[in-house]
């Protein structure tokens, strides 16, 4: 599929300039630098409902479902998407320093072993039965996508916050 | 590694990679060039700075960017989470200089304050540590709450006192009869067994001498239990408003994170909970100890072989209570939790009933309840499975120590080392003993019940608060209310919300904070009324930081008037004189009539003195508005501000309203938040804000003239159409072409 074709089906074209920042250019032509590909659902759907916006936020274009963009745009938007979400995933808890808070927390995470700092246990939230989301000292959010898959001394001191 | 004439100016750590995995790695500036290094892989890179270099910083979600770029170029870019930004803040900032004047002196470059090392924020010079990274470090609380109760029972040392000398008079009254019942089987009934006579004489004198003791064990346990319970009720009492003062001197910030069911059922129940423990278990178990070491004592005394015996199982109870004890406490945590999840479904529902009925969601409700309950139930059961074995397994122990004995009392007794008289004392005793024994060990259970209500006591008490009282306040005079906001940002959770803003507001001038929702307007207002302290920078108030000044001093110059207001429930008089309790009722009928009340309130069939608030008088919102305006007005303040008074009512009660208001306005410093701009038309200045910063400031006819970010606001709302520059653009939807189940 050549560029123009790419224009015409979907109504847009996507690149990169010299500062790395993502140009869309519209089938009218319009072009606007430092778009941004969000997730409207990171968490309980990622990947499913995207939104191309402008650096002010404001709205250019959905996507349904990311496979349906061609090529070269789709890798943009996942290389963008790779370097803008910051959703560390807690995949196992190695040590908790005290079992009341505040308590320093030693994980491993999806993006590897990380120290954090939890303040209280209101700072873990349940988003559904098995869904947490933690945060920690400085704002930083961690996801434990299902506590009950964790394995067994990990689950053992969550509980404990719980 | 430095080259000569070069020096180090800034360093931070960075924690991600380019991928935002964490990583450990470094940027440090010098007067010549930037250097960094990822993952302790020891080449440093390095960029010799020149003019046309420059740093950007950005965060989004937690996860932050720094870019170096070379006019358009991006040259490299680090990663790192929101606990490293102020290093990286300072390092970007130094950047700016070493760029403009690679010369200054390295002594002006170093920074006034001692900066932390770990995080680059700067150090106050009365702290030892990093303000930042001190509270981090800040080390648990220690489990044994139940001790850090003693600061509310020291008040109370002499009833304690009291209560322990009665309680120890009345254990030793109990002890007694069993006593007795040696001489009655030794010297009367084994006797008569043997043909020998009853002597009604000494038979008379120890039953005597039984009821005495028993007579004696009653006063003594009434007054002890009296005397005690009304100590724990004291106690329980202090803690519960000692909680709640301290609870309501936290900032927003923690109201914000928790949610009212779970506050409430801690100071309610947790309390009570606490208070029973005091007043029942606690006293029983100190009962059951001096009985035990009582019992002790006397059956060594007797024999002291027998004695051994009985005590034998004593250690494996003990054994038992220590085993069992940590699991328990575990589970009495949660249940605790638990049960502010089901508060909070309550707390949740009931106030936004009306939205629950509305979408006739009551199903939904009541099954969230259920499930709120069923938890309640699972982590209810697992703590009674263990709870369950633990008391038969007690009882099983102490039935058979009670075999032991009988059985070592026998040999003996058939050996004459003892007499039956001793043998029955021995297991009148140890009848009482094992019985206490058994209750002893239930005080486990309460003793974790209290222990973890107290852990979530303290945790309210250990909170403090993120707008910290100044330890010297300094002395508030009259204020003029000259306000300036210097360089302040705010960032509400990981969230910039306010970037980097400066603004001078002169006293009496009225200003307009104008922008789109979520450009800032009402996170300004809070940080203003210091409901929130600024992340960075500083507001002045007459040239003093309000940091450095007494909270409520300073709260008390500044009037309020919210979109919402709220009405307590109370009289009408009460809610206009809440700023000022003392006010007389011709000071309330002035503020009301000011705020154009007066004539509405004189309609109401109880005038000044109907009831409102929650099951009161319903008011319409123009005329709640309105009370909370001569709220305001009564209390005088320097400092007023208006969040969106008029946005919720029609225009014809906007205009009501707005008289009132210009009352209000005159003479005094006012920050107005509006949406729609005819209210503002009366500011001196008008502050437009975007994504937290300041776009525009000036008069409506300057704006006006200019044709930017105010003009386009003012368009828009004239042409009666919201936000219409969002709306040059229609979002391109592409449809998912093999979307199953097809959401749109």
């Amino acid at each position: 599929m050549n560029a123009d074709a790419v224009v015409q089906a979907f109504g847009f074209r996507l690149s990169r300039n010299a500062s790395g920042r993502l140009v869309f250019t519209s089938a009218t032509g319009e072009v606007f630098e430092g778009v941004v590909p969000v997730r409207a659902f990171p968490i309980t759907s990622p990947e499913e409902g995207f939104a191309l916006v402008t650096a002010e936020g404001r709205e250019l274009a959905w996507i349904a479902r990311l496979a349906d963009l061609p090529e070269p745009d789709r890798l943009l938007v996942d290389e963008e998407l790779a370097a803008r979400e910051f959703l560390p995933e807690i995949r196992r808890l190695v040590q908790v320093s005290s079992f009341a808070t505040p308590s320093t927390w030693t994980v491993e995470t999806d993006r590897g072993p990380s120290v954090f700092v939890l303040k209280g246990e209101d700072d873990i939230r349940r988003l559904s039965h098995s869904m947490l989301l933690v945060t920690d000292s400085s704002g930083v959010h961690y996801l434990v996508r299902d506590h009950a898959r964790l394995d067994r001394a990990s689950r053992r001191l969550l509980d404990r916050f719980l | 590694m430095l080259a000569s004439g070069e020096t180090l100016v800034a360093v931070a750590e960075t924690d991600l990679d380019e991928r935002l995995r964490f990583a450990t790695g470094a940027v440090a500036l010098t007067n010549r060039r930037l250097l960094s290094r990822v993952n302790g892989d020891d080449a440093w890179r390095e960029w010799p700075i020149d003019a046309s270099m420059e740093l950007r910083l950005r965060d989004h979600a937690g996860a932050g960017s720094l870019d170096l770029f070379a006019g358009d170029r991006l040259l490299a870019r680090w990663r790192f989470t929101l606990g490293r930004l102020p290093a990286v803040q300072k390092m970007s900032e130094r950047f700016a200089e070493v760029r403009r004047d690679p010369d200054a002196s390295p002594a002006a470059a170093e920074p006034s304050a001692p900066v932390c090392g770990r995080c680059g924020a700067e150090v106050p010079p009365d702290d030892e540590e990093c303000p930042r990274c001190g509270a981090d470090a800040e080390s648990p609380p220690s489990p044994r709450n139940l001790f850090r109760l003693w600061r509310f029972a020291q008040p109370y040392r002499a009833r304690l006192a009291l209560g322990f000398v009665l309680t120890l008079g009345a254990t030793a009254a109990t002890l007694v009869p069993p006593y007795l019942t040696m001489p009655l089987m030794d010297r009367v009934l084994i006797p008569y067994g043997k043909g020998v006579p009853i002597d009604v004489g000494l038979v008379a004198t120890l039953l005597a001498a039984l009821f005495a003791s028993v007579f004696a064990a009653w006063g003594l346990g009434w007054a002890r239990t009296y005397v005690l319970a009304l100590v724990s009720e004291r106690i329980g009492a202090d803690l519960r408003t000692t909680t709640y003062e301290h609870l309501l001197r936290l900032s927003l910030e923690y109201f914000g994170g928790r949610r009212t069911g779970d506050l409430m059922s801690r100071i309610g129940s947790e309390t009570d909970r606490i208070c029973l423990f005091l007043s029942l278990h606690l006293l029983d178990f100190a009962t059951d100890v001096l009985m035990i070491a009582m019992t002790a004592a006397i059956l060594i005394s007797i024999d002291p072989w027998l004695a051994m015996v009985t005590l034998l199982p004593l250690p494996f109870i003990a054994w038992m209570i220590h085993l069992v004890r940590d699991r328990l406490r575990h589970g009495f945590e949660k249940v605790d939790r638990v049960w502010g999840e089901v508060n909070n479904v309550l707390a949740d529902t009931i106030p936004g009933i009306r939205v629950v009925k509305a979408f006739a969601q009551e199903s939904r409700e009541a099954g969230r309840f259920r499930e709120a309950n069923r938890h309640n139930l699972a982590v209810n059961d697992r703590v009674n499975l263990i709870w369950s074995v633990f008391s038969p397994t007690v009882t099983l122990l102490t039935e058979t120590g009670l075999l032991v004995v009988w059985a070592f009392g026998i040999w003996q007794v058939s050996r004459d080392h003892i007499t039956v008289g001793v043998l029955t004392a021995f297991l009148a005793y140890i009848g009482r003993f094992y019985t206490r024994l058994d209750s002893m060990s239930r005080i486990v259970s309460f003793t974790q019940k209290a222990a973890a209500g107290a852990k979530r006591i303290f945790e309210i008490l250990d909170h403090v608060s993120s707008v910290p009282e100044p330890a010297k306040p300094v002395a508030l005079p009259a204020l003029k209310g000259r306000i300036e906001l210097r360089g302040i940002h705010f960032r509400y959770g990981n969230r910039a919300v306010v970037k980097g803003l400066d603004l001078a507001i002169e006293p009496g001038e009225m200003i307009g904070l104008v922008g789109h929702s979520g450009s800032g307007k009402s996170t300004l207002v809070n940080l203003i009324c210091r409901f929130y302290d600024v992340s960075e920078g500083a507001i002045l108030v007459d040239g003093v930081d309000i940091r450095s000044l007494s909270v409520p001093a300073y709260r008390s110059n500044i009037g309020l008037v919210l979109q919402e207001p709220f009405l307590f429930f109370g009289t009408i008089a009460e809610n206009i004189a809440y700023g000022r309790p003392d006010a007389t009722r011709a000071d309330i009928v002035a503020a009301a009539r000011a705020a154009h009340a007066h004539e509405f309130i004189l309609r109401l069939p109880h005038g000044y003195d109907s009831l409102v608030g929650e099951r009161g008088q319903s008011l319409s919102g123009g005329e709640r508005q309105r009370i909370s305006i001569a709220r305001a007005l009564l209390i005088d303040p320097r400092i007023l501000i208006l969040d969106e008074a008029t946005s919720s009512v029609d225009t014809q009660t906007e205009k009501e309203i707005q008289k009132a208001l210009d009352n209000l306005v005159r003479g005094r410093t006012t920050i107005a938040v509006a949406h729609r701009l005819s209210t503002l038309r009366r500011a001196d200045r008008l502050v437009v804000l975007d994504r937290g910063e300041v776009v525009e400031v000036g008069p409506h006819d300057e704006l006006m003239a200019r044709e930017g970010a105010y003009f386009r606001l003012y368009q828009a709302q004239a042409r009666n159409v919201d936000e219409s520059d969002d709306d040059r653009w229609t979002p391109q939807v592409i449809p998912a072409t093999r979307a199953a189940g097809g959401g749109a």
